[in-house]
């Protein structure tokens, strides 16, 4: 009898994860929520630190993935478990039934856990007036811009001169509830300054920022870069608040700390940096299946150093940003570690093996 | 035909001490009076009508303890019993034993110890329904009326939560030695009475005279004896009481009656402490109810701050700075008092007592003439992190046509409050000075502001011969006056009342009316003076972000036990205090009245 | 190096073994959240009277931990108290009592 695996998340770390275990020769079942596969990452233009497209790495990924059987759009409404079985119960919309919804089981011998994250909201942070004012958006909203491939414009319609960017919005924040660092936005926040720069070369563009963690290999490079080559200006600290000018132009209010001065400026564009945070759907599975998490949110793995995909239940498996802020490549690395652990999970209950 | 005997000295001599203690205290407190106020208590007491209102609150709140039964009728009943319960034996007593003694002035201690000198029997048919029986059966009523209240007081003791009470006072060594004197008294009484009723088969009620013939037939040995101890202890219990009374708790007695004739002669507290928060404080009876009140106990688990620790540190001339500082202002504990002290403004006191010494220099602020308008609009500082709310109301000042002047747009001068709140209120005034120049330069004739924390100093402290309005007052007043049009969202909203502006403000009405106009408003568990505050007082200073999180995520459970689909507040602090723990969405009534306005909903449709 | 009691020219460094970090520990025992400060400025940002002043109440706390307290005094009286500084900032230190201790460590220190 073939073994079954069943991945909940079709973003990069489940499809890396189930395109691999399929090829090993597991039956393999993909579960996404959304229409299309892809998670965030389907969003992104172009990914740091070399700036390739996000949909090449994502092709890559699907091309491992022809024997894995993918069903998109329901949900995991229960996850129970009989000895060394699970059964995962999805709902959905039966296939022309309208809005008629269906529960189907799927029985595994094992369980991928890859749901992935979700982005801070960011109208919580009211005094950086997202939802407010028209000239603020998230750096995802960016991104949606940039793979438009039209211009960016100012909500007057007019490309903007000066361009401000804001770090750590919904992360490092003790006031949203969230102490944690969210890792991958300053490295973002830079690619993005230059990508600006690119677009509009004559503009002006600010990054503001607590600490630049530029924590891989050719991300300090890339800072270097954003400075000498493009002229962007980074100021250290904080935005206590935004105001909006009569002409829809945004004023920031910051403190120059390197220069112990106040300073406000106005720019025609602000974009937030927002974080990540905890997808919610994870609460009811972590409830289902008893997995714990961190005092920020995320899952936790059975050991961080040399346990990292696995929990305390044998056969429930962790990948991906299901534990905590990580960039793509982290994800693919950590989606492949996972299905080795599980082929060695999976053929160690092999009959006839001790 | 006077009768004395030895044991009626230790009562005695109580007596005289505590009379005495209440006499010179009460002509220490009346002496001590701002002139002012003795002009005040001299003509309150001239005046018929205030003397009435304040015998009726003597009646109502120190005896009945009407205040108490509201809370929960346990308790109201326990304390009644107690308060109600010894006046009436006092007084029917003194009645009573007029029919024996005849003359007018009789010892004090005689209608006390009544029963040990007199013990007649009442055999005969018609002396059942004669009038030495019916008191007879009055005062053992009213001596099982009080030890009813002493039954439920010992059960409280073990189990508050029947009496509406989690946590209850944790009295100091002294306050528990007289509590035991007093919890001593009764039951002395009645063992006292009883044996005698027994032993001489007469002189007692329903109550004593068949307990007595029980006791005598079958305790062991000479009952005369036996009673002759409970009397000496009885008179020792209540002598010992009343010595240790004007130390203890139990001032609260003769305090509270002083408390009630002086507030309703106009007396109230003074900024700088003064005779009349003295006697509040020894009008206290660290009943405890205020510490159930309290959200940081029951909240966040601090139970050592809470008004009767703050009033019985203040009484023993020791308080701790702990103690004054940490403290929302939120006035749950005043609502709750059943003696109505004033309680916030001993906590501000207090910290002027600590804060006050902080030099200031305000002399940067420079003045440009704001412009004239008919409207000032004041947003607040925690405003402009909440811009969405001054947003708002600019938009309805336009949309209703306004001649309005936004006047803190750039910034604003503080409003000052935020510097009372910590005791410093002489350098409060010069903002306060600064911001009445800039409001007077306007020629305005109306004030709004969008925050409950300057409405209240406005109001208060400001002193400026213009309307002030809260920004839900002032839009309601533009609904009704046709100025602008709504139409109801019909969403399930819950309206939580900020403490300044409720409790602090008195303003319960005019947001509920407007937000029924444009919503569908449901009640939530703890409304108008019971409600609970959001945690973000600026009046906390002592406590960690953890322990203030326990306070909004409490409050947030109450508010959204009725699952609303917003949680609307009237102010800005609440609105980011609640935002960072609610799922639900927590908007202005501001906002919510902006969105209504039917242009907007086509907008945003 | 040894110190002969006089210097050739005076420099603006922070020396922090000479430092006076009696203010600091004073603070800290009052107001232990200022261990938390990352010194990101959104207080100094949003501060009300620092639109007025050089009020830097960032700079102000930063610098008692270096050991140099000359430019507290100057700078804490213009401090309105209005608490904007606590509610923006992502660590969660309590300003508004910090405040508070820094002007008990001056009514104690001098």
């Amino acid at each position: 009898m073939e073994h079954s695996v069943i991945v909940i998340g079709g973003g990069v770390s489940g499809m890396t994860a189930a395109g691999m275990l399929a090829q090993q020769g597991f039956n393999v079942t993909l579960l996404e929520k959304e229409a299309e596969t892809g998670g965030h990452a389907a969003r992104w233009d172009r990914l740091f630190p070399d700036r390739k497209k996000a949909s090449e790495v994502l092709d890559f990924i699907r091309k491992g993935m022809s024997r894995v059987k993918v069903i998109t759009g329901i949900t995991v409404v229960n996850i129970t478990r009989n000895d060394k079985e699970f059964t995962v119960v999805t709902r959905g919309q039966v296939a022309d039934g309208g809005s008629q919804m269906a529960d189907i089981p799927h029985p595994a011998s094992c369980i991928l856990l890859a749901t992935g994250y979700e982005l801070f909201e960011a109208r919580k942070k009211e005094e950086y007036g997202y939802g407010i004012y028209n000239n603020v958006i998230t750096s995802a909203e960016l991104e949606d811009k940039f793979r438009s491939g039209s211009p960016i414009l100012t909500s007057e319609g007019k490309p903007p001169a000066r361009i401000g960017i804001v770090h750590c919005v919904g992360s490092r924040d003790e006031k949203v509830g969230n102490l944690y660092c969210s890792k991958v936005c300053c490295v973002t926040g830079v690619k993005q300054a230059i990508e600006l720069k690119e677009m509009y070369p004559a503009s002006e563009v600010f990054n503001f920022y607590m600490d630049l963690r530029m924590f891989d290999r050719h991300f300090e490079e890339l800072y270097y870069e954003a400075q000498q080559k493009w002229g962007v200006s980074f100021i250290r600290g904080r935005l206590s608040e935004c105001a909006e000018n009569p002409d829809g132009s945004i004023i920031v209010k910051t403190e120059d700390t390197l220069t112990g001065k106040p300073l406000k400026m106005t720019v025609d564009l602000l974009v937030l940096l927002t974080g990540f945070v905890p997808g919610r759907g994870m609460a009811s599975i972590s409830a289902m299946l008893g997995l714990t998490t961190g005092a920020d949110g995320f899952t936790n793995s059975a050991d961080s150093h040399t346990l990292n995909n696995s929990t305390e239940i044998p056969g429930i498996f962790l990948a991906g940003a299901v534990k905590g802020p990580v960039s793509i490549s982290e994800s693919i690395a950590d989606a492949r570690a996972a299905a080795i652990q599980i082929e060695v999970y999976l053929n160690s209950d092999k009959p006839g093996n001790d | 035909m006077i009768k004395f005997n030895l044991f009626v000295l230790p009562f005695s001599f109580g007596l005289i001490y505590i009379v005495y203690s209440i006499i010179s205290h009460y002509y220490k407190w009346i002496k001590a009076l701002p002139a002012v106020d003795k002009v005040k208590l001299v003509t309150g007491l001239r005046t018929p009508s205030k003397i009435l209102a304040s015998l009726k609150e003597i009646f109502l709140e120190s005896l009945i303890h009407r205040k108490l039964w509201k809370r929960n009728p346990l308790l109201g009943y326990m304390h009644m019993s107690f308060a109600l319960g010894w006046f009436l034996l006092i007084v029917v007593g003194n009645l009573e034993s007029r029919i024996y003694h005849g003359a007018y002035i009789n010892a004090p201690y005689y209608p006390i110890f009544l029963k040990f000198f007199i013990h007649d029997r009442l055999v005969l048919f018609f002396e059942i329904f004669s009038v030495p029986a019916f008191f007879r059966f009055i005062m053992d009523f009213l001596l099982l009326f009080v030890l009813s209240g002493l039954v439920l007081a010992f059960i409280k003791r073990k189990k508050s939560r029947w009496f509406g009470m989690k946590t209850t006072t944790n009295h100091n060594l002294f306050d528990k030695v007289a509590l035991t004197c007093l919890w001593l008294i009764f039951p002395l009484r009645l063992m006292a009475e009883s044996y005698t009723a027994g032993y001489f088969n007469g002189g007692g009620g329903f109550l004593t005279q068949n307990l007595g013939h029980l006791l005598v037939l079958i305790t062991p040995g000479p009952a005369v004896m036996i009673a002759y101890f409970f009397w000496w202890s009885y008179s020792l219990a209540l002598g010992l009481f009343f010595i240790m009374m004007p130390y203890s708790r139990y001032m609260h007695i003769p305090s509270e009656l002083l408390l009630i004739v002086f507030r309703h002669c106009g007396i109230q507290p003074r900024r700088w402490g003064s005779v009349f928060s003295d006697l509040e404080a020894h009008s206290c009876s660290r009943c405890g109810v205020c510490i159930d009140a309290c959200q940081l106990n029951f909240a966040a688990g601090i139970s050592d701050i809470q008004a009767v620790y703050l009033i019985r540190g203040q009484r023993d001339q020791y308080i701790t700075e702990h103690i004054a500082l940490t403290c929302m202002l939120c006035g749950r504990c005043q609502e709750a008092c059943p003696v109505g002290i004033k309680i916030d403004s001993l906590r501000l006191i207090k910290r002027r007592e600590i804060g006050s010494g902080q030099i200031t220099d305000f002399s940067y602020l420079t003045q440009n003439h704001p412009g004239f308008a008919d409207v000032v609009y004041f947003a607040g500082c925690m405003t402009h992190l909440t811009p969405s709310i001054h947003i708002a109301m600019e938009g309805i000042m336009k949309e209703a046509g306004i001649n309005y002047l936004f006047a803190d747009r750039n910034g604003s001068i503080c409003c000052g409050r935020p510097l009372m709140l910590a005791g410093k209120d002489k350098q409060a005034s010069e903002l306060i000075e600064f911001n009445k120049t800039l409001i007077r330069q306007t020629r305005a004739k109306l004030l709004v502001t969008s925050c409950p924390i300057c409405y209240k100093v406005f109001r208060e402290e400001y002193n400026l011969p213009i309307r002030i309005q809260h920004h839900s007052q002032f839009i309601l007043e533009l609904v009704r006056e046709g100025k602008i049009a709504l139409q109801s969202q019909h969403r399930k909203v819950v309206y939580h009342d900020p403490c300044d502006l409720a409790r602090g403000g008195g303003v319960y009405d005019a947001p509920r009316a407007l937000l029924s106009k444009i919503s569908d408003l449901i009640p939530s568990e703890k409304e108008c003076a019971d409600a609970l505050c959001c945690g973000g007082s600026l009046g906390l200073m002592n406590a960690s972000v953890q322990e203030k999180d326990m306070v909004t995520r409490n409050a947030l459970e109450s508010l959204l036990a009725n699952k609303p689909d917003i949680l609307a507040t009237a102010c800005p602090l609440c609105k980011k205090t609640f935002s960072k723990q609610s799922e639900t969405e927590v908007r202005d009534i501001a906002e919510l009245v902006y969105d209504a306005i039917p242009a907007r909903v086509l907008l945003l449709k | 190096m040894i110190d002969f009691g006089y210097t050739l020219t005076r420099d603006r460094q922070f020396d922090y073994d000479r430092g006076d970090l009696r203010y600091y520990r004073l603070v800290r025992s009052l107001e232990p959240s200022i261990d938390l400060c990352i010194g990101c400025g959104s207080c100094s940002a949003t501060c009300s009277a620092a639109q007025f002043t050089n009020l830097n109440i960032r700079k102000l706390h930063t610098v008692i931990r270096r050991g140099d307290t000359t430019s507290i005094k100057a700078g804490l009286r213009k401090c309105m108290f209005c608490g904007k500084c606590q509610l923006v900032c992502p660590r969660g230190v309590n300003l508004r009592n910090l405040i508070l201790a820094l002007n008990r460590a001056i009514e104690q220190l001098g």
